[in-house]
C-alpha cells in the first residue's frame, strides 16, 4: 500500500480544470491519458518534477492549497518514515522502488533526489539478492526505473547516478562475504542519504556569511535551500530585506514571501517583470537551482536567466545555492539545448487556439552570469563545478 | 673538446642560474630524489634532466657530478638556454638520456649520431683515475652504492637509503666548497679514464655485488663498464642513471632543440653543422617571428631523397615518414602522429640491441635520433610530442628481465594500443558526444579540414539528422576542399566559402565545430591559422564554438599568443597563386629586402571564444582542461 503522492493531487486538480476551463484545453495536454493512479511517466508533455514542485511550493488557488496541505498533513514526517520502514519489511516481493520513492517524495521538506536516494537505500535493504552482482544489477534497475519515471528532473537523474557511484565504488567490497558487503553498502547508502539530507544545512551555514546587515536580497522562485539560508541568517540576527519575485505560473514566490514573513523578515513582492526596475536597490541575488551543469551554469526556474542578465549589467552578484547531488553531466549550449520541461500555464482568460504559448518551465543561465555557487562541497566558482564533476564521474 | 668548452664555462652562469632556479622540483636534484622514491620512469620525464648541474644543491652535487664523465660546467652550452622547462617541447624529451658511451668529443660535427666505440676513451685519455683524494673516492663509492640499491628496489625507500644519503651529504658537502674548477676537471677526467679503461678490460666482474663495491673504486668502474642488460640489471640501471645525465648533455648539444630560438645566430650555425637535412635559411623573415625556423622550401626534399640509400642512422621507415612530412603528404595532427608511431613500430621490429648495450638505453637513444630527424623535416606537433613522450615512458619502464624479443613485442603492442585507444577510439567517443549537440535544422560551420569534425558530420548524416554544413576555407592550403568533396560525396548539404565571407555567413550558423592541433592548459586552443578569427566572429554573433580534440593532444603549457611558439610555412605559398599569372605581381620579389612574407601555420584561440571542448572524457568547458591534463598524465604515465 502506498500513499498517493502530492503530484497525483495536482493531476486530479488539473483534470478538473480541463473540464471546466477553456484555457486548459488549448494547452493541449493529454490529460485523458493520465490515470489517477500514478503520475503519468509516459506523458512527456508535462514535467512531473514541476508538478511536484508546484504542489509543494506553488500557490495556485487557495482551496487547492488547503487540499494539498491536508493531503500532506495526514501523514506527518515521522509517520512516513516508520511507515516506509515497516512496509519494506513486510512488502516482500511486491516492493517497488517507485512506490518507495513516492512515499518519500511526499514530504515537502525532502528534496526529490534525497527521496530517490532513500528509496534506493531501501532497495538494498529489502533486496533478496544473494550475490553482489545480483544486488548491483537490482540497484541499477531500480535507479533506471527511477530515472525514467521522470526524465525532466535533473536532480533525480543526477542523484541516482551519484548514489550508484558513491555506494558501489568501494574497493572494500571485494574482500568481504556477501552479508558484510551488503551491510557496508547499506551503510554507505545511508551515509550518502544523510549527507544529502544535511547538505541544505551546510549550504545555509556557508551562505549566510555573505549576507551583511542592511542588505537587500532578491530571490527568485521557491528554493528550500535559499529559504534555509535566509532562515539561518535571520536566526543569526542579521538585518536584511528580501525582494521576492512572484514566480509565475505557479506563483511560488508568494509562498516564499509567506515563509519569510513568518520569520519576521521584511519582504516585498515584485511581479516577475519588475526585476530590472528594482535592481538598483538590490545588493545581491539568491537563486536555487534545478540542476548545475558541467559548464558551471545552472538550470533553474524560468526567469533566472533574465534576472542574471540584468544583475550582470548592473554589477550585482548572483549567488546560487545548490546541493552537490544536483550536479549533472549535462552541457547545454543554449536555451533550447535541454530536455524540455513543460508545464501548463493558467492565464486566467481563454486564449485562442491559434496563439502559441511558451510552456517551458526552466531556462539555462550560463556560468559567466553567476558569481558563486554555495554547495555542500563548499563555496565554488562556476568553473570548479566541472572539475568536481570530472572527479565524481571519471 | 675542452677548447670548446672553456669559453662557455665562463660565459654567463649567473644569467642562467636566474632562469633555472625557479622550478625547484626540476632541478638536477630531481632525478636523485626520484630514484630513491619513485620508479625509474621519472628519469625520463622531461623535467628531470633538462637542467644544468649548475644549480645542483650542494649536498648532492658531488654525487651527481662524480658520476658524470665531464665537468659540470660543460652543459652550459648556449643551446640550452631556452630549455626552461615548458613542457613536452623540452629538450630532454626529445634528446634525453641514455647512451652512455657516446663520443664525448662531438666537435667532429656530423658524427654525433655514430654510436661511439667505448674504446675511444681508453686510447685518448691517460688513465689517471686514482689520483683523487681519498675523501672523494669515498663519497663517490657511496653515492654509487645508493643508486645501486635503489635500482634493485625501485619503489621501496629503505632506511638504508636515507642513511647512505646522509652519509653522502656529510662527506660531500665540504668537498663541494673546496674543489676548484681545475680540480673538478681533473677528477672527472680521471673518472672517465677509469671508466674507459674498465670498459676496455671488459672483465666479467659484473657480478660484483654492492657490498663488494664499497671496498674500492676500481670494481665499480669495471662493473660499470661491463654491465650489460642481461647480466647485471641493477648495475646497468646504475650506469644508466649515472651517465644518462652525462650523455644527456651531449645530446642536448646535438639535437636541435624543438623550440630552438632561431634568431640566435651562433646557435643556428651549430645546429646546422649537425643536421642531417641540409637546409637553407630563408632570407627575409618577419621581425617578430625570427625565432622560428624558416628554410627555403624545395631545396631540402631532393637533397634528402638522393640520400635515401646512404647508410644513415635513421631507419628507412622513419626516413620515409620524414620525407612525407617535408613534402606535405601527411598533414593533420592525427595522421602525422599515427604515421610517426607506425614508423617507430617498423624500426622497433627491425631493431636489435648492439652488443654491450642495454635495450632500454640504446632504443631511447635511437628514438631520440629519429625524433631529431623528424624535427628537421618539420617541427613536431604537440600531439606527436605527447606520443613520443608516451613511447619513451614505455621504453623506460620495460622490465629489465624481459628478453629483447619480448621487450619489442611489448612496445609494439603498447604503440598499437596508444593508436587505437588514444586516437581511434577517442575519436569515436568524441563523435558520440558531439552528435548529441547536432539538432535538426542546424547550420554547422567548420573551418579547414579536421578529421574529427569530418567524422562527426558524417556520423550525424548517417543518423539521418537534417542539417547543413558551411565549410569555410582559406588560402594557401585550401584544405577545406577535400573535406567538402568528401561531404558532398556522402550527400551532406554544404556551402563553401572563404574566410573573407565569415562575418556574412555567420548570421545563419547555429554551431561552429572546429578541430584543434592542441588545447593548452589555460584553455587556449592551438589550431590551424584562421581558427581564432572564426571563433572570434562566432563569439560576437553568439554562436557556440565547439572544439573537437582528443585528450592526448592536451598539453600543460600555457600560451597567450601565437608568436612564441608557432610554425612558419613556405612564404612562396602566399606570394604566388598557381595558375593565375595576371595576379602574380610578387614574382621574383620575395627576395627583396623591403618585403617580408609571413605564412603562419597555427594560431592560438583564447578560451573566451570557446564554448565547449569535446574530448574523449566528455564535454568540458575550457576551464577544465588542466583537470584533464592532470588525470590524463597520470593515466598514461603511470599505468
Amino acid at each position: 500500500m502506498w500513499h498517493r503522492s502530492a503530484s497525483f493531487i495536482l493531476d486530479k486538480r488539473e483534470n478538473d480544470d480541463v473540464l471546466s476551463s477553456e484555457s486548459r484545453r488549448m494547452s493541449s495536454l493529454s490529460m485523458a491519458a493520465e490515470t489517477p493512479q500514478q503520475p503519468n511517466p509516459n506523458n512527456p508533455n508535462i514535467s512531473a518534477y514541476y508538478q511536484t514542485r508546484s504542489a509543494h511550493h506553488g500557490v495556485v488557488t487557495s482551496d487547492w492549497l488547503a487540499q494539498a496541505q491536508a493531503a500532506v498533513g495526514h501523514s506527518p514526517d515521522g509517520a512516513v518514515t516508520e511507515n516506509s520502514l515497516s512496509k519494506t519489511v513486510d512488502s516482500g516481493k511486491t516492493f517497488s522502488v517507485i512506490d518507495e520513492f513516492n512515499n518519500w517524495r511526499k514530504q515537502p521538506d525532502l528534496a526529490e533526489a534525497v527521496a530517490a536516494i532513500r528509496a534506493l537505500a531501501s532497495v538494498i535493504r529489502s533486496s533478496e539478492a544473494t550475490t553482489m552482482m545480483e544486488l548491483e544489477i537490482e540497484l541499477k534497475k531500480a535507479s533506471d526505473s527511477l530515472k525514467s519515471w521522470d526524465t525532466t528532473s535533473i536532480s533525480l537523474t543526477a542523484g541516482c547516478d551519484l548514489f550508484m557511484r558513491y555506494v558501489t565504488r568501494t574497493s572494500a567490497l571485494e574482500y568481504e562475504d556477501f552479508n558484510s558487503a551488503k551491510s557496508r553498502l547499506l551503510e554507505r547508502a545511508e551515509k550518502f542519504g544523510e549527507i544529502s539530507y544535511k547538505a541544505r544545512k551546510i549550504i545555509a551555514m556557508l551562505g549566510q556569511d555573505f549576507i551583511f546587515d542592511g542588505c537587500t536580497i532578491l530571490v527568485h522562485g521557491f528554493s528550500r535551500v535559499v529559504l534555509e539560508l535566509l532562515k539561518t541568517a535571520a536566526q543569526n540576527r542579521k538585518v536584511f530585506r528580501v525582494l521576492c519575485t512572484e514566480g509565475r505560473p505557479d506563483r511560488s514566490g508568494l509562498r516564499f514571501s509567506n515563509e519569510l514573513a513568518k520569520l519576521d523578515v521584511p519582504v516585498k513582492l515584485l511581479i516577475d517583470s519588475a526585476v530590472a526596475y528594482s535592481m538598483d536597490e538590490v545588493d545581491m541575488i539568491f537563486v536555487g537551482a534545478d540542476g548545475v551543469v558541467e559548464s558551471g551554469g545552472i538550470i533553474n526556474m524560468m526567469g533566472t536567466y533574465q534576472i542574471a542578465l540584468v544583475a550582470k549589467s548592473m554589477n550585482k552578484p548572483v549567488y546560487v545555492a545548490a546541493e552537490s547531488y544536483k550536479f549533472a553531466r549535462l552541457y547545454p549550449l543554449d536555451q533550447k539545448d535541454m530536455v524540455p520541461a513543460l508545464r501548463p500555464i493558467d492565464f486566467g482568460v481563454p486564449i485562442p487556439s491559434k496563439v502559441e504559448v511558451e510552456t517551458s518551465a526552466r531556462d539555462y543561465t550560463p556560468p559567466q552570469y553567476l558569481t558563486l555557487l554555495f554547495t555542500d562541497l563548499g563555496v565554488l566558482t562556476p568553473s570548479v563545478v566541472s572539475d568536481e564533476l570530472i572527479q565524481l564521474y571519471l | 673538446m675542452d677548447s670548446r668548452r672553456v669559453p662557455r664555462t665562463v660565459s654567463d652562469p649567473k644569467v642562467r642560474q636566474v632562469g633555472f632556479f625557479a622550478p625547484p622540483d626540476r632541478s638536477q636534484s630531481g632525478p636523485n630524489i626520484q630514484f630513491s622514491s619513485s620508479p625509474p620512469v621519472s628519469d625520463l620525464s622531461p623535467s628531470g634532466n633538462s637542467l644544468s648541474p649548475v644549480m645542483i644543491p650542494p649536498p648532492r652535487h658531488l654525487s651527481a657530478d662524480l658520476s658524470l664523465p665531464r665537468p659540470p660546467q660543460a652543459p652550459l652550452s648556449p643551446l640550452r638556454r631556452d630549455s626552461i622547462p615548458v613542457g613536452s617541447y623540452n629538450p630532454s624529451e626529445f634528446s634525453s638520456p641514455t647512451t652512455t658511451d657516446f663520443p664525448a668529443d662531438d666537435s667532429s660535427s656530423p658524427g654525433w649520431h655514430r654510436r661511439g666505440s667505448s674504446g675511444k676513451f681508453a686510447t685518448s685519455l691517460p688513465s689517471a683515475g686514482f689520483e683523487m683524494p681519498a675523501a672523494k673516492q669515498n663519497s663517490f663509492t657511496v653515492s654509487r652504492l645508493t643508486t645501486v640499491s635503489k635500482a634493485n628496489v625501485p619503489l621501496g625507500v629503505t632506511d638504508k637509503d636515507g642513511e647512505v644519503q646522509k652519509e653522502r651529504t656529510a662527506s660531500s658537502k665540504p668537498l663541494k666548497e673546496k674543489t676548484t674548477k681545475a680540480e673538478r676537471r681533473a677528477l672527472q677526467e680521471a673518472q672517465r679514464a677509469a671508466k674507459a679503461a674498465a670498459k676496455a678490460d671488459g672483465t666479467k666482474t659484473a657480478t660484483a655485488a654492492s657490498g663488494e663495491l664499497k671496498s674500492s673504486l676500481n670494481p665499480v668502474k669495471i662493473a660499470k663498464g661491463t654491465s650489460q642488460k642481461k647480466e647485471s640489471p641493477p648495475i646497468a640501471a646504475t650506469e644508466k642513471k649515472g651517465s644518462d645525465r652525462a650523455t644527456d648533455k651531449d645530446r642536448k648539444k646535438d639535437v636541435p632543440h624543438p623550440r630552438m630560438q632561431f634568431d640566435d645566430k651562433s646557435r643556428v650555425e651549430k645546429a646546422k653543422k649537425r643536421s642531417v637535412v641540409k637546409q637553407t635559411e630563408a632570407k627575409n623573415r618577419v621581425e617578430l617571428f625570427r625565432h622560428l625556423p624558416q628554410y627555403e622550401h624545395g631545396t631540402r626534399l631532393p637533397e634528402l631523397e638522393s640520400r635515401f640509400f646512404q647508410l644513415d642512422p635513421v631507419h628507412p621507415a622513419v626516413f620515409k615518414v620524414g620525407l612525407r612530412y617535408l613534402a606535405g603528404d601527411i598533414s593533420g595532427g592525427n595522421a602525422r602522429c599515427i604515421a610517426m608511431l607506425q614508423a617507430f613500430q617498423e624500426s622497433i621490429k627491425d631493431y636489435s640491441t648492439p652488443p654491450e648495450k642495454a635495450l632500454i638505453r640504446d632504443l631511447t637513444a635511437k628514438v631520440n635520433c629519429y625524433v631529431s630527424f623528424l624535427i628537421e623535416c618539420r617541427p613536431l606537433s604537440i600531439s606527436m610530442g605527447n606520443a613520443i613522450r608516451f613511447l619513451k615512458t614505455r621504453i623506460a619502464k620495460l622490465p629489465l628481465t624481459l628478453s629483447e624479443s619480448e621487450a619489442k613485442a611489448t612496445l609494439l603492442t603498447d604503440i598499437d594500443r596508444f593508436i587505437s585507444e588514444k586516437i581511434i577510439l577517442a575519436d569515436k567517443v568524441i563523435v558520440k558526444h558531439a552528435v548529441t549537440k547536432i539538432r535538426d535544422g542546424d547550420v554547422l560551420l567548420t573551418y579547414g579540414s579536421s578529421s574529427a569534425v569530418e567524422m562527426i558530420l558524417l556520423h550525424a548524416h548517417e543518423l539521418g539528422k537534417d542539417f547543413r554544413v558551411v565549410v569555410v576555407d582559406a588560402r594557401p592550403k585550401l584544405e577545406g576542399r577535400l573535406l567538402l568533396r568528401r561531404l558532398v560525396g556522402k550527400g551532406v548539404k554544404c556551402t563553401y566559402t572563404h574566410i573573407n565571407a565569415i562575418s556574412y555567413i555567420m548570421h545563419e550558423v547555429t554551431r561552429v565545430l572546429l578541430g584543434a592541433s592542441s588545447v593548452l592548459s589555460n584553455g587556449t586552443v592551438y589550431s590551424r591559422v584562421g581558427t581564432a578569427s572564426v571563433a572570434m566572429v562566432a563569439n560576437s554573433f553568439r554562436v557556440p564554438v565547439l572544439i573537437c580534440c582528443e585528450a592526448y593532444k592536451f598539453h600543460e603549457r600555457v600560451q597567450l599568443d601565437s608568436i612564441c611558439s608557432n610554425e612558419l610555412g613556405d612564404p612562396e605559398a602566399i606570394a604566388k597563386v598557381p595558375g593565375r599569372m595576371e595576379i602574380n605581381h610578387l614574382d621574383g620579389w620575395s627576395n627583396s629586402d623591403n618585403l617580408q612574407l609571413l605564412n603562419l601555420i597555427y594560431d592560438a584561440t583564447p578560451s573566451d571564444y570557446v564554448s565547449m571542448i569535446i574530448t574523449d572524457y566528455g564535454m568540458i568547458p575550457p576551464t577544465s582542461v588542466p583537470v584533464i591534463v592532470r588525470e590524463y598524465r597520470r593515466e598514461y604515465l603511470w599505468t
